[in-house]
C-alpha cells in the first residue's frame, strides 16, 4: 500500500467521482455522503505521509515512477519533498472540510460533487507529479471542474466571472506549455522529467538573445522561459497586475470553492515558481527575483490591502485580503535566507487554512442573511456570540497575532528579507499596520456596535459549520505555538533550494 | 556571564493565567450559568494570586543567590529553529523581572479583587475576566521572554487585549471605536519594534552571534557599535526603532493619542493597562536593551525630549479636564514621558523605580475614581460631584495619599522616583538643562491638577443630583480593601529607592546585575538637597494655586483660561488637535489611498482585461463581417456568377435541333477562323 500512496492519494477522489455518477440524481444525501466518505482517506494518507516523512532529509520521498511514453520520455513519476509536503496536507484537509461546506448546495447535486471530487485529484496531482506532461495534465484537469462549479453554481455573476477566471488560467497554460516544450527540446536527451531537467540546468543558456525586446535587457533563453512560466504562475498566486480574476471567481463561487480557489490554487502558483522557476532556472531566478517576486510581492502586501480596505463586499475584502498576503509568500521567496524562504512556504499553509476559514465565515453569515454588505449588518457580537468568537479568531489570524500561525510565518518573512533588501521588508511590515486596519474597521462594522433589528433573530452557528471552522481554527493555533511541527519538514528541502540559486545571486 | 540556573516553575507565572482564561473563555459562560459570578471571581483571581505567591518565590530565589548569578530560566522547548535565528520558548527571571512581575501580579491581583465587586452587575462578568487573565499572562509573557521574540509576543498580546477589553461594552460605538484606535496605532510601534529587532539580529549575525537572546545579545553588543546602515550607526537606527515600539506601548508622542481614548473600558481595565502593565512595556523594554540604548546617545538624547515633551503636553492638557478618568489619563501619559526622561539621561533604574511607585499610586487613584464612579452611578463629570469625603472616606483618604504621592510630596512613594529623576537629568553632562527645568514645571503642573481633582471630587460642596446624592454610598470592603494595600504601597514603596544623601538607593542595587550602565550622578550633597527642596517647593506652589481656585474659591480659574485670550485653554482643551490633525492626515489619507486603489482596479486594470476582452469582440466581429461579406462575398460572387451563367445558358438549351446546328456551325467557323489568324 504505502509504495503507491501518492498514487492512491490522487486518484482515490476521481473514484469517488465515478461512484457518484453511477448513483441516482436525487439521492442527494447519499452523493454527499460518498464524496465525503472519497476524501477521508486521502487525508488519513496526507497524516500518515506527514508523520512518516523524513524532514531531516533534502530530496524526493515516496517516490514511484513507471514508464509511461517511452517514445516521448514520458514518464508516470510522483513524490513529495520538503516544497510539496505541506500542500499535499493542506490539499487533502481543505477538500475533506469543503465537502462538509458543501452539504448546503441543493441544485445539480451530483454534478456538483461529482465536479469537485474531479477537481480535489487534480489538485493533489499538481502537488505530486515530478513529470512535467503529467504535472501538466493534472493543471488542466484541475480548470475544467472549477470552470463549471464556478459558473453553474456560483452567484448572479457567475458567468462573467467563471469565463474570466478561465480565459485567464488558460492564457497563463498556454505560455507554461510553450515554456516546457522548449525546455524539453532544450533537454539532451529530450525528456519531460523534472529531476533530469534541474540536473541539466546548466544547458538552458544565459547569454543575451540577439532578438527584440529580450536584448534590450539582456534576456538570455532562460530568462525567456522564466518569464514565460512566471507569468503563468503569476496569475494563480495571483500577483498584480493579473490578480483582477480573483476578486470577481471569489465572489460568485459557492463557499467552499471559494475555499478551495484560495486555499489551494492560490499556492499553485507560488508552489510552481519554487518547484520549477527556482531549480531549473537558477541563474535566471537569481537576476529576476528582486523585481518580480520581491518588489511586486512588496506592492502586492500594499496595493491588496488598500484595494481590501475599499471593499464593501465581505467577501471581495478576503479576496483582495489574499492578494496582499500571497504578498508576503512572493517577498519571502524572493530573499534567499533560510527564513524567508521557510517562511514563505509557511505562509502558503497558514493562508491555507486562515483564509480557508474567513470564507468559511463569510459562507455561514451569507447563508443567513443572504448578503454581504458589510455596512449591512452590525452588533452581530451579540447575537451570534460563538460565530463572532472563531470570526475573531481568523481575523487576528489574518492579522499575525502572535500566538496564532499567521505571525510566525510574517515574521520569518520580513525577518528574512531584511536581511537582503531592507526596505522591501520595511514595506512589507507597513501592510501588517494597514492589515490590521482594515481588519479591525470590518470587525467593528460587522460585529460590534448596538444589534442590528433585522437580524436579531439570526440562528448561531451551527455544529456541521463548526465542524468545518474548528479542525483550521486548531491548526492555526498548534502552528502558532510549536511551529516546528510543520518548519522540521520544509526546511531542509528548502535549504537545498536556496543553495541551487544563491551561487547565481551577485551581491 | 554564569550560566542561567534551571528552573521549572517560572512557566506556572505565565501559565496560570492563561489557563484561567482559558477556561473562563471557553466555558465561563457555563459556569456562570450553573455556579454563579463567585466561580468565576475564583477561578480569575486564585491563578493570579498564586502566580504572586510564585513571584515571590522567584525574588527569595535571587535573593539567595550572589548578585552576577541572578538569572534563573525555564527552558520548554525550541521555538523556532531556522539557519542561525533559534529561538527557545523560555521564560527568564533576573533582578529586573522580578520587579516587573511582582507589580504585574501583585497590582494586578488587587485590580482582579478589585474588579469582582465593579463588574458585578455585568452581564459577560466571565468574558470581562477571561480578558483580564489573558492580558495578565500577555504582560507575564512580555516580562518573563527570554528571548526579543518572546518579548513581542506579550506585547502585542497586550496590544489585544487592551483592544477587547477598551471595546468591552462593544455595543457602543465609541467604545469600539477607541479599541481599534488602540489597535492600530499600537501597531505602528510594534512595526517600529519588529525592524528594531530584525536589524539587531542581522547585525549580529553579520558578526557571527546571530541570536534573538536578550543576554546573548547584550553580551555580543559591542561587536556591532562600528556597524552602520544607511550611513547610520546600526545601534542608532536600531534604538530608533525600538523607540518608536515603545511610543507606541507607553503613550510617548508622537503614538500618545491611544491611551486617553482608552478610558472607554471599564475602570479597572483602565487601571490595569496604566499602572501594572501595558503602558510600562515600553520603559521595561528600554531598561531591559539598556546596553544598546546607552551606545546611542542621539537616541537617548532624543529620548530624554520626547519625555520632556510628552511629560508638559499631557500634564497641560490635565489642566482642562473634567472627566475624572480622563485626567488620570492624561497624568499617566505625562508620569510616562517622566520615566522616559529617566531612561533619556540614563538612569533606567530611576524610570523602572518610578514605574513601580507609579503603579501603586496610580492604580489607586484608578480604582479610587472608579469607586466614585461606582457609588454615583457612572458619572463621570467632575462638575457633579464635589464632598464625597462625607460619604466615602476609605476611598478619600487613599485617593489623597495617591495624589500627594504623584505630587511629589516626600515621603510619598512618587517623591523619590521623580526627584531621582530629576536629579539625573540635571546632573547629566549630556542633556541639556532645559529638559531638567521643563520636567519641573510639569512637576508644578501635576501638583496643580491632581489636587483640582482632589477637591472637585471629595471637598467643597455637593453638586450632583439630589437622587444621585442620597445613593452615594461607599464601595463594598472586596473594593476598598485593594484601595487600601495600594495607598499603602503608594506611602512606603518610596523608602526603597533612597536618594544617595540618604543612604542611596537599594532598587537601583538591585537592578545592577541587568542594568550595567548605570549613569553615575556627580553632582555635591548640597546640590541634592537643594534640588530636592525645589521641586517640593514647586509641587506646594501648584498645590496652593489648586487650593486657592478649587478649595478656597480665592482665585477664579476664569481667570487663567482668558490667557492670551482664551488661546492656551483652547489649545489644552483641543489636546492640541492631534486626534483631529491624524485623523485628516493619516486616517482620511489611508481611506483615500484605499479608494484610489480601488478605483485604479476597477477601471484600469480591470479595465484593460475587459478591455482587450472587448477588444478580442471587436476584432471578431469585424472578422466576422470580414468573413461575411468579403471571403464569404466572394464565395458566394462567384456561386452566384455560376448560377448567372447557367441561367443565363440554360436558355441554350432549348432541345431545338435547329438551333444547336446553328450553335455548332458558328462554333465551328469561328474555331477555323481563328485556326487560320492565329496558328497559321
Amino acid at each position: 500500500m504505502t509504495e503507491n500512496l501518492l498514487t492512491y492519494m490522487t486518484f482515490i477522489p476521481l473514484a469517488g467521482a465515478v461512484v457518484v455518477l453511477l448513483l441516482p440524481g436525487k439521492a442527494h444525501s447519499l452523493i454527499r455522503w460518498v464524496s465525503a466518505a472519497a476524501t477521508v482517506p486521502p487525508l488519513l494518507m496526507a497524516v500518515w505521509l506527514f508523520q512518516n516523512f523524513d524532514g531531516s532529509k533534502p530530496g524526493l520521498q515516496f517516490i514511484e515512477k513507471y514508464q509511461w511514453i517511452p517514445a516521448y520520455n514520458i514518464s508516470y513519476y510522483m513524490a513529495v519533498d520538503g516544497i510539496s509536503i505541506s500542500m499535499v496536507l493542506l490539499t487533502a484537509l481543505l477538500s475533506f472540510l469543503c465537502i462538509f461546506a458543501s452539504f448546503g448546495i441543493e441544485k445539480g447535486v451530483k454534478g456538483y460533487f461529482a465536479l469537485f471530487l474531479l477537481l480535489d485529484t487534480g489538485m493533489m496531482g499538481v502537488f505530486v507529479s515530478l513529470d512535467f506532461f503529467l504535472f501538466y495534465i493534472f493543471w488542466e484537469v484541475m480548470l475544467l471542474p472549477m470552470y463549471f462549479l464556478i459558473g453553474v453554481w456560483g452567484g448572479p455573476r457567475r458567468e462573467y466571472a467563471a469565463i474570466k477566471f478561465f480565459l485567464y488560467t488558460l492564457f497563463g497554460s498556454v505560455l507554461m506549455l510553450l515554456a516546457i516544450l522548449a525546455l524539453y527540446f532544450a533537454s539532451e536527451p529530450h525528456t519531460f522529467d523534472m529531476t533530469v531537467l534541474i540536473a541539466q540546468a546548466d544547458r538552458y543558456g544565459t547569454q543575451p538573445l540577439a532578438m527584440w525586446p529580450f536584448n534590450l535587457w539582456g534576456w538570455g533563453f532562460q530568462h525567456v522561459i522564466w518569464m514565460a512560466l512566471f507569468i503563468g504562475f503569476a496569475i494563480k498566486i495571483p500577483a498584480f497586475p493579473f490578480h483582477t480574476w480573483l476578486p470577481d471567481a471569489h465572489v460568485e463561487a459557492p463557499t467552499a470553492i471559494s475555499v478551495i480557489l484560495a486555499g489551494v490554487l492560490l499556492k499553485m502558483g507560488t508552489y510552481g515558481i519554487l518547484r520549477i522557476n527556482y531549480p531549473m532556472l537558477p541563474a535566471a531566478t537569481a537576476d529576476l527575483a528582486y523585481w518580480f517576486l520581491g518588489a511586486l510581492g512588496a506592492w502586492n502586501i500594499i496595493y491588496g490591502a488598500l484595494c481590501a480596505m475599499a471593499q464593501k463586499d465581505l467577501k471581495k475584502l478576503v479576496a483582495y485580503s489574499s492578494v496582499s498576503h500571497m504578498g508576503y509568500v512572493m517577498l519571502g521567496m524572493a530573499s534567499f535566507t533560510t527564513q524567508g524562504i521557510n517562511g514563505a512556504v509557511l505562509q502558503m499553509f497558514n493562508h491555507g487554512t486562515i483564509t480557508g476559514m474567513l470564507f468559511l465565515l463569510v459562507g455561514v453569515i451569507y447563508d443567513r442573511a443572504h448578503h454581504r454588505d458589510i455596512d449591512g449588518f452590525g452588533g452581530l457580537a451579540a447575537i451570534m456570540p460563538v460565530y463572532t468568537g472563531v470570526t475573531a479568531l481568523a481575523f487576528f489570524a489574518s492579522m499575525g497575532l502572535p500566538g496564532l500561525s499567521g505571525f510566525i510565518s510574517e515574521v520569518l518573512v520580513l525577518l528574512g528579507t531584511w536581511q537582503k533588501y531592507p526596505v522591501l521588508a520595511i514595506l512589507g511590515a507597513s501592510g501588517v499596520v494597514l492589515t490590521a486596519g482594515y481588519l479591525l474597521w470590518t470587525i467593528q462594522r460587522i460585529y460590534l456596535g448596538p444589534p442590528n433589528e433585522k437580524y436579531l433573530k439570526l440562528p448561531e452557528i451551527n455544529g456541521r459549520e463548526l465542524f468545518t471552522l474548528v479542525p483550521l481554527g486548531v491548526i492555526v493555533i498548534i502552528l502558532g505555538v510549536y511551529p516546528s511541527v510543520m518548519l522540521d519538514l520544509l526546511r531542509a528541502s528548502l535549504d537545498q533550494l536556496n543553495q541551487i540559486v544563491l551561487p547565481h545571486l551577485h551581491q | 556571564m554564569e550560566t542561567p540556573i534551571q528552573t521549572d516553575f517560572l512557566r506556572w507565572i505565565v501559565f496560570l493565567p492563561l489557563l484561567g482564561a482559558i477556561v473562563n473563555g471557553l466555558v465561563g459562560a457555563k459556569i456562570q450559568k450553573s455556579m454563579g459570578k463567585g466561580a468565576i471571581s475564583f477561578l480569575a483571581c486564585a491563578p493570579v494570586i498564586v502566580a504572586f505567591g510564585l513571584s515571590v518565590q522567584a525574588l527569595m530565589t535571587l535573593q539567595g543567590l550572589a548578585p552576577e548569578q541572578r538569572f534563573l530560566i525555564d527552558r520548554l522547548y525550541t521555538w523556532i529553529d531556522l539557519g542561525s535565528l533559534k529561538v527557545e520558548m523560555a521564560f527568564l527571571v533576573d533582578p529586573l523581572s522580578t520587579v516587573m512581575i511582582l507589580v504585574v501580579t501583585g497590582v494586578g491581583g488587587l485590580i482582579h479583587i478589585y474588579a469582582t465587586g465593579y463588574m458585578h452587575e455585568d452581564k459577560a462578568f466571565w468574558r470581562f475576566f477571561a480578558y483580564l487573565n489573558l492580558f495578565t499572562a500577555a504582560m507575564l509573557t512580555l516580562v518573563l521572554g527570554d528571548s526579543l521574540l518572546l518579548l513581542f509576543v506579550g506585547w502585542e498580546g497586550v496590544g489585544f487585549c487592551s483592544y477587547a477589553l477598551i471595546g468591552f461594552w462593544y455595543q457602543d460605538h465609541n467604545n469600539a471605536r477607541a479599541g481599534n484606535k488602540a489597535f492600530i496605532v499600537n501597531r505602528v510601534g510594534d512595526f517600529g519594534f519588529v525592524l528594531g529587532m530584525f536589524l539587531l539580529f542581522w547585525s549580529l549575525d553579520a558578526q557571527g552571534h546571530g541570536t534573538l537572546t536578550v543576554r546573548e545579545m547584550v553580551k555580543w553588543a559591542p561587536a556591532i557599535e562600528a556597524q552602520t546602515l544607511w550611513g547610520i550607526p546600526v545601534i542608532t537606527l536600531a534604538t530608533l526603532f525600538l523607540f518608536i515600539g515603545a511610543t507606541g506601548k507607553s503613550a510617548q508622542i508622537p503614538l500618545h493619542v491611544w491611551l486617553p481614548d482608552a478610558m472607554a473600558g471599564p475602570t479597572p481595565v483602565s487601571a490595569l493597562i496604566h499602572a501594572a502593565t501595558m503602558v510600562t512595556a515600553g520603559v521595561y523594554m528600554t531598561a531591559r536593551m539598556n546596553v544598546f540604548f546607552s551606545m546611542a546617545p542621539l537616541t537617548l538624547n532624543l529620548i530624554a525630549w520626547i519625555g520632556v515633551a510628552t511629560a508638559l503636553l499631557a500634564a497641560t492638557i490635565a489642566l482642562t479636564q473634567y472627566d475624572i478618568k480622563k485626567v488620570l489619563a492624561y497624568s499617566t501619559v505625562s508620569q510616562l514621558g517622566y520615566m522616559f526622561i529617566g531612561v533619556g539621561v540614563g538612569g533606567y533604574a530611576a524610570a523602572i523605580f518610578h514605574l513601580m511607585t507609579h503603579a501603586f499610586f496610580k492604580a489607586c487613584l484608578f480604582l479610587g475614581a472608579g469607586s466614585v464612579i461606582h457609588a454615583m452611578h457612572h458619572e463621570q463629570d467632575m462638575r457633579k460631584m464635589g464632598g464625597l469625603k462625607a460619604h466615602m472616606p476609605l476611598t478619600t483618604v487613599t485617593f489623597f495619599i495617591s495624589v500627594l504621592a504623584i505630587a511629589g510630596f516626600p515621603p510619598f512613594a512618587g517623591f523619590f522616583s521623580k526627584d531621582e529623576i530629576l536629579w539625573l537629568a540635571y546632573t547629566n553632562p549630556h542633556v541639556s538643562k532645559f529638559v531638567w527645568l521643563l520636567a519641573l514645571v510639569g512637576a508644578g503642573l501635576t501638583a496643580f491638577y491632581m489636587f483640582r481633582q482632589l477637591f472637585m471630587v471629595f471637598f467643597g460642596e455637593r453638586r450632583a443630583d439630589h437622587h444621585t446624592q442620597g445613593h452615594v454610598h461607599e464601595s463594598p470592603s472586596v473594593m476598598t480593601y485593594p484601595l487600601i494595600v495600594l495607598a499603602l504601597g503608594a506611602l512606603f514603596a518610596g523608602f526603597i529607592g533612597l536618594p544617595g544623601v540618604l543612604g542611596g538607593s537599594q532598587f537601583a542595587h538591585w537592578l545592577e546585575p541587568v542594568i550595567h550602565a548605570h549613569e553615575q550622578a556627580h553632582g555635591s550633597h548640597a546640590l541634592e538637597w537643594s534640588l530636592m527642596g525645589f521641586s517640593v517647593l514647586v509641587a506646594t506652589f501648584g498645590f496652593f494655586i489648586a487650593y486657592l481656585m478649587y478649595y478656597r474659591g480665592a482665585l477664579s480659574p476664569q481667570r487663567f483660561c482668558d490667557l492670551g485670550r482664551g488661546f492656551f485653554y483652547r489649545l489644552f482643551d483641543g489636546k492640541y488637535y492631534l486626534d483631529e490633525i491624524y485623523q485628516v492626515i493619516f486616517v482620511n489619507g489611508t481611506l483615500l489611498l484605499a479608494r484610489i486603489g480601488a478605483l485604479f482596479d476597477q477601471y484600469v486594470i480591470d479595465g484593460i482585461v475587459d478591455g482587450s476582452a472587448s477588444l478580442t469582440r471587436f476584432t471578431s466581429w469585424l472578422n466576422g463581417l470580414f468573413d461575411n461579406y468579403i471571403i464569404d462575398g466572394i464565395v458566394n460572387a462567384i456561386a452566384n456568377l455560376t448560377f448567372w451563367s447557367g441561367n443565363k445558358f440554360r436558355r441554350v438549351q432549348t432541345g431545338n435541333i435547329n438551333g444547336y446546328l446553328y450553335g455548332i456551325l458558328i462554333a465551328v467557323v469561328l474555331a477555323i477562323i481563328v485556326k487560320l489568324r492565329y496558328w497559321s
